[in-house]
């Protein structure tokens, strides 16, 4: 903890990444409404790494959304002072009328990058997430973990102090889930960047974060949060991993059954 | 043997917390990346002949021989169905009188740039349709309505308002290309993928910005779609017109040649007329819209067979 503050510090002066204030949201018409999230509040220090973890139905995309302006809350106030939010998604999301370098350039076009800078500082960011050479190459002809490495290249082209990542690597195989995860805990690492992550796998949240935020399910409301000293760079096998795991499951399963009895 | 070593590794890498983890990560991206990616193989040149060139030819091979047969058994009149020699005859009278090209261009002149019209007026308000939620409700059910409305229908009332000229030739090309074009951006559109749009509002790319690098692009096959089906609209519109309205002025186009082989009860020069129309409409989609849509839906990996 002592360290990320460091971290935090030579990053930027402000005291968070984000910060979400008693935010309600509400879907429908006005009589028929439906509350999604219910008065949550949560703080992201700058260079923490929390997970929002929750079943299906806690709203923890609709959050994200919010956090990234995407929507607005129905009550409650959400500051990034960072600026703009990068959002990754499930789905690569990645333009395929352009190649992976010309989607990280036109990242850096909407940012302002002059256009000299930008096809230099595109092979920075490819070579970050080691992808060297594929500039050139059209979304299609790349593999999904090649995708989502290309996506978050993207993201960090926006050069936000916030990245929100909705399961960014939930529809990929395990194998590559796994070396993806090394490869985010190593980037977070050398940028410093905070990260708001979403995932409804346990371990993943406990193998990535510094803090994981159980979130009940209809509405939405926080639960529990943990905080992991388990020391990076972690393993998903881990015993650590897996004994913290095993608790949050086991409250994770009771926020679900509190839905069957009513 | 092998299982006993397994388990002591891991119960010291449990201690441990996976010091050796980043190490290799390169490598094993590397290694991952190399297996993923597909391998691209090309289809052989006589595969492509076999496949995409024979069958058409085989196809009007069999039409002109079933029509040289007809005309030989004389089942049918001759001077209902001229035989293929005739018609030959009278491409190659046009071609010596210098006129056949002339036809063509007369025709095609006006074809292309009535199209180009209506692309510069088609696009815009297609883009207005699609993105502004009152003008789609004010007028694109007429829009759409219009594309069923058959074109030739607006030629009386282009005459009576502007004479038998150009302008009214025009105007009839843009009456029926117009709502193709922009109803084929609207259906592309609204085929964006609403995540597009918002990976795009999260890159900060919103209003202008947004239209003109994600939706623009992200409908561009729609609009292509659009963009064939307006050239076929502008081409059948024309030839409407020109066979409707003839004057010494016009000159000869395709339309005219058609009608003066009506009147002159040459059959030959109307199945004349009639096959250089469709071979006009037939190029221009070969030529320019069938290569600009392939290309487009192979960069984006939405073309099967590359």
């Amino acid at each position: 903890m002592a360290s990320t503050l460091t971290k935090a510090e030579d990053r930027t002066a402000v005291a968070h990444a984000a910060r979400i204030q008693h935010v309600s949201k509400s879907f429908g018409r006005p009589g028929a409404q439906q509350l999604v999230l219910d008065d949550i509040s949560l703080d992201v220090a700058p260079g923490e790494f929390v997970t929002l973890l929750g079943a299906s139905g806690c709203g923890k995309s609709t959050l994200l959304n919010l956090v990234a302006g995407l929507d607005a809350p129905t009550v409650g106030s959400i500051e990034t002072p960072g600026g703009r939010p990068a959002l990754m998604f499930q789905e690569h999301a990645l333009f395929p009328w352009l190649t992976a370098g010309k989607n990280i350039e036109l990242a850096l076009r909407l940012r302002g990058v002059p256009k000299n800078d930008r096809r230099d500082e595109a092979e920075r960011l490819l070579g970050l997430v080691r992808l060297t050479g594929a500039h050139g190459k059209r979304v299609h002809e790349l593999s999904g973990g090649m995708r989502q490495r290309v996506a978050l290249a993207r993201a960090l082209a926006q050069d936000s102090q916030l990245l929100l990542m909705d399961e960014p690597f939930a529809a990929l195989d395990a194998i590559t889930r796994d070396v993806l995860h090394d490869e985010l805990t190593q980037l977070w690492h050398e940028t410093g960047l905070s990260v708001l992550f979403v995932t409804h796998n346990v371990r993943e949240a406990v193998r990535l974060a510094q803090r994981v935020v159980l979130l009940s399910s209809r509405p939405g409301r926080i639960a529990r949060e943990w905080t992991v000293d388990i020391p990076q760079p972690r393993r998903i096998e881990d015993t650590a991993v897996a004994e913290l795991s095993v608790e949050i499951t086991e409250q994770l399963r009771g926020e679900i059954r509190r839905h069957g009895q009513h | 043997m092998a299982s006993t070593e397994t388990s002591t590794q891991s119960s010291t890498r449990r201690g441990g917390a996976g010091t050796a983890a980043l190490s290799g990560l390169a490598g094993l991206e590397a290694g991952l990346d190399a297996l993923e990616t597909a391998v691209v193989t090309s289809t052989p040149r006589s595969e492509v002949l076999r496949r995409k060139v024979l069958p058409p030819v085989v196809a009007v091979a069999l039409v002109l021989v079933v029509w040289q047969v007809l005309t030989w058994t004389q089942i049918v009149d001759p001077y209902k169905l001229p035989s293929p020699s005739a018609v030959w005859s009278e491409v190659v009278d046009a071609w010596l009188q210098g006129t056949l090209l002339d036809y063509i261009w007369t025709s095609l002149w006006r074809g292309v740039s009535g199209f180009l019209l209506a692309l510069v007026i088609g696009t815009p308000l297609g883009l207005l349709v699609a993105r502004v939620r009152f003008v789609r409700a004010a007028i694109g059910p007429i829009l759409s309505g219009l594309q069923s409305l058959p074109s030739v229908a607006w030629v009386p009332p282009a005459v009576l308002w502007l004479g038998l000229n150009d302008s009214m030739m025009y105007t009839v090309i843009l009456l029926g290309a117009v709502p193709s074009i922009a109803n084929g951006l609207v259906a592309g559109v609204d085929q964006v993928p609403p995540l597009f749009l918002r990976a795009g509002r999260t890159l900060g790319a919103t209003g202008a910005r947004g239209t003109w690098h994600i939706v623009m692009p992200a409908a561009l096959p729609g609009y292509l779609a659009g963009l064939k089906q307006g050239w076929a609209f502008s081409w059948r519109s024309l030839m409407a017109a020109e066979i409707i309205a003839s004057s010494p002025e016009l000159g000869i186009g395709l339309g005219q040649l058609l009608e003066n082989g009506r009147t002159n009860s040459s059959m030959s020069m109307v199945f004349l007329a009639i096959f250089l129309i469709l071979i006009v409409g037939i190029a221009i989609d070969l030529l320019v819209f069938s290569p600009l849509e392939r290309r487009v839906l192979r960069s984006r990996g939405l073309l099967g067979r590359s």
